[in-house]
């Protein structure tokens, strides 16, 4: 059975790409095929985040509007199998296409892949409408931050008001030192100011800074806490029961150890 | 912070977290509402109006506001509008 996964935040810059990306990539990793579809129309980076940006010929308008066959403007990522990005439009805005294109589209690809991960632009205009027409399931990004809560719980509501009820929350960019010393809202904070199931507590780490860089998706690697993250929210996503990653990190000496032995996480 | 700061030393009610907790918390209720600051403002002339009939109040002192005491409602939880205000005198002198 197939499913439109619509990844969005209303506020912008709290890692929706990089979770589109990451999720993406970890549920091709376990054998699922996925297309991850650009909804960013006029500010595509779903294609640098994913180091795709050199294979784009057609794009989502073009297959909206009849210039291309569905199957040219998808690129394969030879990488891992499976995994097929459609990228949006960079010279277009956000009204090139409707909801209902949207939604149309979704139906013909969840006839040939498992998932349908679609990247939301930030905000609540036509693009916000036209990335959730077609949903099935939202991923709702937040940081532990006032506005990105807030923008959050903005969201949740809209999404309900459409009819998307089956909906998660991801939590990024968390610093677990910072919410030991009680300077972050902690998780269960948020979880409760917007009483939305959880589904992924991702670390703030610099390894995404750094794969994000090259192009490679951090759950494609193994050495990343935050890759780690993102490859078990793809777990629960196929409805595994995964325990939540220990985000206490291991920076002193024992620690370490404790974690090359596999004690740790 | 003061040298014995109780609060700094035992909870973390001064702590940035949890001041953006409530704060957020507080944000939102209005947020869910709908309910600006023109409309609690309007609402508040109009509860004065009926009760200074009946009674002598403070109008310096009283407050009107949406806070995020939740309660429940049939298993919901609901925002509580709370007004604290002080009487002069119990009785108005017709």
């Amino acid at each position: 059975m197939s499913e439109v996964i619509v990844i969005t935040s209303g506020k912008g810059g709290v890692g929706k790409t990089t979770t589109s990306a990451n999720v993406g990539t970890a549920l091709a990793l376990q054998g699922k095929s996925v297309v991850l579809v650009d909804a960013d129309i006029g500010l595509r980076n779903l294609d640098v985040v994913m180091g795709l940006e050199n294979r784009i010929v057609y794009d989502l308008v073009d297959v909206v509007e009849g210039r291309c066959r569905l199957k040219q403007a998808l690129i394969k990522d030879k990488r891992f199998e499976g995994l097929f990005l459609l990228p949006a439009a960079q010279t277009r805005d956000k009204n090139a296409v409707s909801p209902e294109q949207m939604r149309k589209l979704c139906e013909t690809l969840k006839e040939e892949y498992d998932y349908v991960i679609l990247d939301c632009p930030a905000g609540i205009e036509q693009g916000f409408q036209n990335a959730i027409a077609g949903a099935d399931r939202a991923l709702i990004v937040t940081t532990p931050e006032v506005s990105a809560v807030r923008d959050a719980d903005r969201i949740i509501g809209l999404l309900e008001a459409h009819g998307v009820s089956n909906m998660q929350l991801i939590i990024n960019r968390v610093r677990m030192q910072m919410v030991k010393r009680g300077d972050m809202m902690a998780m269960d904070d948020v979880v409760e100011i917007l009483a939305v199931d959880l589904i992924g507590v991702v670390p703030d780490d610099e390894q995404v800074v750094v794969t994000t860089n090259k192009g490679e998706p951090a759950s494609a690697q193994g050495n990343s806490l935050a890759g780690k993250a993102f490859k078990n929210i793809a777990s629960r996503v196929l409805g595994q029961d995964i325990p939540f990653l220990d985000l206490n990190t291991n920076s002193n000496f024992m620690g370490r150890i404790k974690r090359v032995f596999g004690f740790g996480n | 912070m003061g040298f014995l700061d109780m609060n700094a030393l035992f909870g973390r009610k001064n702590k940035s977290g949890s001041v953006a907790k409530d704060r957020l918390k507080l944000v939102l209720i209005h947020d869910r509402m709908n309910c600006s600051t023109e409309l609690l403002e309007m609402m508040r002339a109009d509860i004065l109006e009926v009760i200074s009939k009946y009674v002598d109040i403070d109008t310096e002192e009283l407050n009107i506001e949406i806070s995020n005491m939740e309660y429940e409602q049939g298993g919901k939880k609901a925002p509580v509008l709370s007004a604290n205000i002080p009487i002069k005198n119990l009785k108005k002198v017709k």
